[in-house]
């Protein structure tokens, strides 16, 4: 417990990213809260009415502003509050999965997870072993490599505008 | 710059809350509130003792007022349990509600977490998330829905009952139903309550009676919910009525049919006595069974399953009472709130087969010597053994299927008082030796410690220690044809060997069997155990994640006469407050769509699962109805044009958001 309680100082941290439902999820991090259960301050709660919510594009937003994982909590299939949202959720997610694949994001850093409300257990554990998993495979660092490939670009650009020039003169 | 290009008119307040030391001890709120003072729009960041308390609520509206504020954030608890509040508080500010924005850095945060530093940092990304979201905020208006004055009661145990009369006596109409053939529950099944050993039956049933002659009760027994629609204040719900095979209407209940049945002898184990009888196809449950009405069993019956049957009690009925051809029925009722009181089953013994029940004919659980105790049970209230002896000492072991990991962790609540009562009862009757085998006595309730002294001086013995087993096997003389319970006294420290002519089991309660079911078709949670999830363990016990929908009794969790009746009453309170507001307000998080950007292809139309949104042909667009739309916002995900918004839940709301948690700003990251 103590490595995923005390971060060392300057080291390497993993930043998650939670969606996590109204109903079900959320309410199991305050069961918990309440409940005293310590785990991982990786990750950062972002509430939604529903999984269903959950738009694939705010993940890659998220992996694309620096997240190193994302977690995606709802309530158990059948016991959707709005009825079948979490299945919506899971094909979109299926789906994203394919595609992260294709730009090189691994499926770890990617999870979604069914807990109820009664499972505050169940967030310490996700938690815990989503902030390991994505530890284990280093920083994601999509925003520098962004920055790198902007200047690798650039750079091209410049080559082929002097080229240009050559040929022109 | 944060909030994406917006303006510099937005005014942002921004408090933070040390609850006390929940908070503060472990998130440095001075250094937070510094760091947010720093963030673009922050005219006011100030941090507080408790926020939600009177002055820390005025400190909010005064710095409105003083500072024209026109954002509010709070960081505190969970906006669960205190975003009502200080939209409330807002709106007193003279601010729409709907720009105050909470942060959840008590459960969420101090309460999870015990590294400070780390604790702080996350509390900062979390606050600088919230400034970022509330540059998108809007004025919204408070949606209102009406509230059908009527109200379901599923279940007709003493909760429900006593849910049911508190209701019609207060004007409001009931339905109560029930699906075995009478109301009454479990307590209906019981001699004598504890601790003041008064009987059951004396004051259950005028309570069912009145529930039967009450003019605003309509009870269905016999009867199933089959399908719940709508939403608080609006439910439409389909109430399966099982065919008696009686005609309500006609039948008195004078039992002639009864006895008139080719059955001269009853041959299907009864379940009011918990198998102890034979009932025959055509009965009534109990004598004081509500309603008085004959119900035949179509399992058992000649007629049905042969076809060929004298229908002796065709004849017997001269009120012509009796119809093969009955037919299953649904009713159609709408209602407004729902109580739900469907109460628990008892733990089958026989999980715990080294306890011997269904091995040893002497073994009994605590429920069968509940009716064999019983002046109406299967031996009218005599003390007979199914080897036909009478007991001369009985061992009680406390605790099956309770508090044990391999059966149910929890404490069963009534099992210490009910044995103790039993004790008492046992003695009463056959002046036997009385042997309780417990772990602890939970003798917490008023006046539970004084009846548990009561029986210590009754000569009741009491031996600590949990039961290892119960068998026949005799080592010594005094133990032939006797049940050895074999147990570790705790507290001299050596096992002893008790030879006993009955046990009896004190099992524990469990969730219904079907509880899932129900849970799943009301929309409701349940805890790990499969008991129903209350909304708050303190604050809201009644209450659930659904909206209209309250719990009582048994099903919310093990509990005794008294609590069930308390719950039951907090229901129906729950429920009145509603009718008699005549509307709920809703969460505005409704979706809309925004007509110019909508392509009118209507992926939207099937994601729905409330039909909500619908296609203006004409137009070729999609158009949302705001009554329907329950606010999930999975169309909203769905949308390939992003023509769906959804309120307090907007896109650039949640994306500022995940950009307010990961500017890199904070040093701990990275």
């Amino acid at each position: 417990m103590p490595t995923v309680e005390q971060p060392k100082e300057n080291s390497w941290e993993p930043r998650i990213i939670a969606f996590f439902c109204n109903w079900c999820t959320y309410t199991a991090a305050d069961l918990a809260g309440v409940s005293r259960l310590r785990y991982a301050p990786n990750a950062r709660i972002i509430r939604v009415m529903c999984s269903g919510r959950v738009d694939p594009q705010f993940i890659l937003d998220a992996f694309s502003k620096g997240a190193d994982g994302v977690l995606i909590g709802g309530c158990h299939p059948g016991d959707c509050h709005y009825m079948e949202g979490n299945y919506k959720a899971l094909r979109r997610m299926e789906l994203l999965k394919r595609m992260m694949k294709d730009m090189g994001i691994e499926d770890k850093r990617f999870r979604l997870e069914w807990i109820s409300a009664s499972e505050g257990e169940r967030v310490k554990t996700v938690i815990n072993e989503m902030t390991e998993q994505v530890r284990a495979l280093g920083p994601l660092g999509l925003p520098k490599k962004f920055a790198e490939w902007d200047k690798e670009l650039e750079s091209l650009e410049h080559e082929i505008n002097a080229k240009g020039d050559t040929v022109h003169a | 710059m944060h909030g994406n290009g917006h303006n510099g008119t937005v005014r942002i307040g921004f408090y933070i809350c040390h609850c006390g030391h929940n908070i503060a001890s472990i998130v440095d709120v001075k250094a937070v509130s510094e760091y947010i003072k720093s963030l673009s729009g922050v005219v006011i960041s100030c941090e507080y003792k408790y926020m939600c308390s009177d002055p820390g609520q005025e400190l909010i509206q005064k710095d409105i007022k003083e500072h024209s504020l026109n954002r509010i954030i709070v960081a505190s608890c969970s906006p669960l349990l205190h975003e009502h509040t200080f939209r409330t508080a807002v709106e007193k500010g003279g601010l729409n509600p709907y720009y105050f924005q909470m942060v959840n850095i008590r459960e969420d945060v101090s309460w999870v977490h015990t590294d400070m530093k780390a604790a702080t940092e996350k509390a900062k990304d979390l606050s600088r998330a919230a400034v970022q979201r509330v540059f998108h905020h809007k004025s919204l208006e408070t949606k209102h829905v009406k509230i059908h004055p009527d109200v379901l009661i599923v279940g007709g145990g003493i909760a429900g009952i006593h849910a049911a009369l508190t209701l019609a006596n207060a004007g409001k109409k009931v339905y109560l139903i029930e699906r075995n053939p009478t109301i009454g529950g479990h307590m209906a099944m019981f001699d004598k309550t504890f601790p003041t050993l008064d009987c059951a039956a004396c004051i259950l049933t005028p309570k069912m009676s009145q529930v039967k002659n009450h003019p605003n009760i309509i009870l269905w027994t016999y009867s199933e919910v089959a399908k719940v629609d709508g939403y608080v204040g609006n439910y439409k719900i389909s109430i399966r009525r099982k065919p008696r095979y009686v005609n309500e209407e006609l039948c008195v209940g004078c039992m002639d049919c009864i006895e008139k049945c080719v059955y001269k002898e009853g041959k299907t184990p009864d379940e009011f006595n918990v198998g102890l009888s034979k009932r025959k196809p055509i009965y009534i449950p109990f004598p004081q069974a509500t309603p008085q009405i004959v119900v035949i069993d179509r399992e058992t019956c000649i007629e049905f399953k042969s076809g060929r049957c004298k229908k002796t009690c065709v004849e017997a009925c001269d009120r012509k009472a009796i119809d093969f051809k009955q037919k299953e029925e649904i009713k159609e009722i709408e209602v407004g709130t729902i109580i739900l009181t469907t109460g628990y089953q008892t733990f089958d013994a026989s999980r715990v087969p080294f306890y011997g029940y269904g091995k040893y004919p002497n073994v009994y659980t605590s429920l069968e010597v509940e009716r064999l105790v019983n002046a109406s049970g299967p031996t009218g209230g005599e003390l007979i053994l199914r080897d036909g002896r009478h007991p001369k000492t009985v061992g009680i072991i406390h605790c099956v299927g309770s508090r044990d990991k391999n059966t149910n962790r929890w404490c069963s609540r009534t099992c210490c008082m009910y044995s103790l009562k039993l004790a008492h009862l046992l003695k009463e009757h056959t002046d036997a030796e009385v042997y309780n085998f417990y772990i602890d006595i939970r003798a917490a309730g008023k006046s539970y410690e004084e009846f548990y002294d009561k029986l210590l001086d009754e000569n009741v013995h009491f031996i600590r220690g949990r039961v290892a087993e119960v068998s026949d096997w005799a080592v010594r003389p005094s133990e032939e044809g006797k049940l050895i319970i074999r147990a570790e006294d705790t507290l001299i420290g050596i096992v002893r060997r008790v030879p006993v002519d009955m046990v009896v089991l004190a099992v524990g309660m469990e969730p219904q069997a079907d509880s899932q079911d129900v849970r799943r078709m009301f929309n409701i949670s349940c805890s790990t155990e499969g008991f129903f999830l209350e909304r708050h363990p303190k604050l809201a016990p009644v209450d659930t994640f659904t909206d209209g929908i309250f719990i009582a009794g048994a099903c919310q969790g093990p509990k005794d006469i008294p609590d069930s009746v308390a719950q039951a009453g907090a229901a129906a309170a729950q429920a009145l407050i509603l009718i008699d507001s005549g509307e709920i307000e809703l969460e505005p998080n409704t979706a809309y769509v925004v007509q110019n950007e909508c392509s009118g292809c209507r992926t939207c139309l099937t994601i729905c699962p409330f039909t909500a949104i619908s296609r203006d042909e004409a137009k070729q667009k999609a158009f949302i109805n705001e009554a329907l739309c329950k606010g999930c916002g999975t169309c909203v995900a769905a949308c390939p044009s992003g023509a769906i918004k959804q309120n307090l839940f907007e896109d650039e709301m949640i994306f500022s958001e995940i950009d307010g948690l990961l500017k890199m700003e904070s040093p701990a990251c990275c």
